[in-house]
């Protein structure tokens, strides 16, 4: 128990903490989004982010982006990062939606059939990309059939400098992005699904499938829409992942996804601004454990915050529903 | 296309049911006959030598394992998805974390078992033991089931209570916080290095032992079968007692299994404990045969194909599980090409089955039935979700 480490540098694993649990709460709201309207795990939504990393890495290897990049090409590659993750993501999730969840719906299956089904397509992606697309930055070109289950890096597009210092705590440009960036994505979310004709579909299917439908709201395409925004959310923490983190793997989604669920489940599943809080509360934690034990028990404590959280309050911390007036 | 594999499935099982039925309207003599020639079947597997068969001994291509090391694993496999059919096919319990408990069963006789181990060595410092002083392998299979059905029950109590999605995702992480504890835990576990020396029926593995060596596989197939045999007559006897019926009563509806006097939580925490304690015996028998077990032996994935197995066997049937171990086991040993892309086949097999059809290869009736009324509920009421 290393009490001293922790409290001589509060400020500092606060500030790692934040910047990490801010893609938590992107990667979360996929989840949030998909059970506030569908009241089921999208196991599969990992692999979401996985595909996203991958898209990134894709776009940057075509345009040849090389270490510390210029400014304004900085800026550039950032954009079509985006682009492409958001494109690739989105896709994927709505079209798991098409292969996996939707034949089940028809069919009124019970909801674990639809857990299983997402856990095949999850492993079914993880593999088509470790199989698949091995190397795609060593090679110009995917190497078909090849092996490669293996770490691949990615060019540094904004080199980690400390911005400014707080009474001993340096914040680096890198934690600083990815936190407004993550706050920003979730307000203009937040804003899309409160303020808009389609976020009010979106609320209205949430609260009652039924009224909803006699009211004129297209159910198969709220669903769409759903998945589209999570498969987004997750595109952007994928950029975010990339240009923090520099590496990908096709198994990387596994772990992360089972704690943006934590931090999804922790804020309140199906309400918005709680995989916001879930996420950075969960970040915080999860760095004060690393301190206080070491670092190699670190996803054990998140698993132990979810048992937690599930067993004494499992409607999360602000309470679940997407469908109430202001969530 | 899609019809066409519809009707050829559909013919399939028509013809089973046929082939079921007609088996159940055979004489009581007749049956036992079929079934102790089964049996005897199953112990002459390791030895398979029948001309026109013999193609199905993975040692019969280049480079294949040992057979009756493939069958062993096979017998574990099945073992285990018997242990999990409690949980997810009777009881309706998605359990993600079954490793968990197979680990717990592998650890317990390798920490209790092995004179290499953190544990055996405390003892023996403790009470002045010799140093080749260890458990016997016959109380380490006490340990081990007692370890696990505790496990269980740790498990269950506070989860049993949660929704079913919850509690899939809440065992998914049990299981691999097992893993991470044996990794990171280096005075109990001996963490990455894991332990060696385990003891199987004769005490630890060495040249003198006659019967349960190192290189021939044959007698841990006789072992893990007979073991197998003695676990489905139990877990039988249990599916047809009041036990079984009220699995089967909570899977399908809770609330009414709860009016009518079913006490569910209960019985959950049953379904769990006996699964755990099945688990526990596969993961025994399989440290005990490897006689050296590390934690990425128990990886997370390995809980994915456990329930792989039971789902596309067809859940709530015996027979369909163990199909499904057996396949899953079999087929990477025997195909090696395939060994590379299995992963991937189990994700499609998994996905396939499930929106193809969602009660398995060889479904259990009670189960079809649940299903199609939740479907002609569906088609009564498209508006809901």
């Amino acid at each position: 128990m290393n009490f001293d480490e922790l409290f001589g540098h509060l400020g500092q694993h606060t500030v790692d903490g934040l910047s990490k649990g801010a893609i938590y709460a992107l990667i979360a709201l996929g989840y949030t989004l998909v059970y506030g309207v569908l009241r089921l795990i999208n196991f599969a939504h990992s692999e979401v982010f996985m595909v996203g990393t991958f898209a990134v890495l894709g776009v940057w290897t075509a345009f040849g982006v090389e270490n510390n990049p210029p400014a304004g090409q900085a800026i550039l590659f950032l954009v079509l990062g985006l682009i492409a993750a958001a494109v690739a993501s989105g896709g994927t999730a709505l079209a798991i939606e098409r292969i996996a969840y939707r034949p089940l719906r028809r069919k009124n299956a019970p909801p674990l059939i639809f857990l299983i089904t997402a856990i095949g397509l999850s492993l079914v992606l993880v593999e088509v990309f470790g199989l698949l697309l091995p190397d795609v930055a060593g090679g110009a070109l995917p190497s078909l059939f090849g092996r490669a289950r293996q770490i691949v890096g990615m060019p540094t597009i904004i080199n980690q400098e400390t911005l400014f210092q707080i009474g001993g705590t340096s914040i680096t440009n890198i934690q600083v992005i990815v936190f407004v960036s993550a706050v920003v994505m979730m307000a203009l979310l937040d804003w899309f699904i409160n303020r808009t004709r389609y976020g009010r579909g979106v609320r209205a299917v949430a609260q009652n499938p039924e009224t909803a439908a006699l009211m004129g709201v297209n159910q198969e395409r709220v669903i769409m829409l759903i998945f589209v925004l999570g498969g987004i959310m997750a595109g952007a923490a994928a950029l975010l992942w990339s240009m923090r983190f520099g590496f990908t793997q096709n198994s990387i989604g596994f772990v992360l996804g089972l704690k943006a669920f934590t931090a999804a489940v922790l804020g309140g599943i199906g309400n918005l601004r709680g995989a916001l809080v879930g996420g950075l509360f969960l970040g915080i934690v999860e760095v004060y454990g690393a301190t206080l034990f070491a670092s190699n028990w670190e996803d054990v404590i998140a698993f132990v915050v979810l048992i937690v959280v599930l067993m004494f309050r499992p409607t999360g911390l602000l309470g679940e529903s997407l469908g109430r007036a202001r969530a | 296309m899609i019809d066409k594999i519809r009707t050829a499935d559909r013919r399939r099982v028509s013809l089973l049911t046929s082939v079921g039925d007609r088996f159940r309207a055979l004489p009581k003599w007749q049956r036992g006959l079929a079934l102790l020639a089964l049996v005897a079947f199953l112990y002459y597997l390791p030895l398979l030598g029948i001309p026109g068969l013999t193609w199905l001994r993975t040692d019969s291509i280049a480079g294949g394992n040992n057979w009756a090391g493939v069958l062993f694993v096979c017998a574990i496999y099945v073992l285990v998805a018997i242990g999990l059919n409690v949980v997810v096919g009777l009881a309706g319990l998605l359990d993600l974390g079954y490793i968990g408990f197979f680990a717990i069963g592998a650890y317990s006789v390798a920490l209790f078992g092995s004179v290499n181990s953190p544990v055996v060595k405390w003892i023996q410092r403790e009470f002045d033991l010799p140093e080749t002083w260890a458990v016997t392998w016959a109380i380490c299979l006490f340990i081990a089931i007692v370890l696990t059905l505790i496990s269980g029950v740790l498990l269950g109590w506070p989860t049993l209570r949660l929704r079913g999605d919850y509690l899939a995702i809440v065992t998914l992480g049990f299981g691999e916080i097992i893993r991470i504890v044996a990794r990171n835990s280096n005075g109990l576990t001996n963490g990455p290095q894991g332990i060696s020396a385990i003891p199987g029926p004769e005490g630890p593995p060495s040249a003198e032992n006659q019967v349960f060596g190192l290189i021939d596989a044959k007698p841990w197939y006789w072992l893990a079968i007979t073991a197998v045999l003695l676990m489905v007559f139990a877990v039988r006897r249990l599916e047809h007692s009041r036990v079984g019926r009220a699995w089967l009563a909570v899977r399908e509806d809770e609330d009414a299994a709860a009016v009518m006097g079913v006490y569910p939580f209960k019985f959950k925490l049953w379904a769990f404990a006996i699964g755990a304690a099945l688990g526990g015996l596969s993961g025994f028998l399989f440290a005990s045969r490897n006689a050296f077990i590390d934690p990425t032996q128990f990886n997370v994935n390995l809980s994915i194909l456990f329930v792989a197995m039971v789902v596309v066997g067809g859940s709530g049937n015996m027979v369909g599980v163990s199909l499904g171990a057996v396949l899953l086991a079999y087929l990477p040993e025997r195909f090696r090409e395939i060994a590379d892309y299995r992963w991937l086949a189990f994700g499609l097999a998994m996905v396939l089955v499930m929106i193809l059809r969602p009660q398995g290869l060889i479904p259990s009736r009670r189960r079809t039935r649940e299903l199609k009324d939740r479907a002609a509920e569906a088609e009564e009421a498209p508006a809901h979700v």
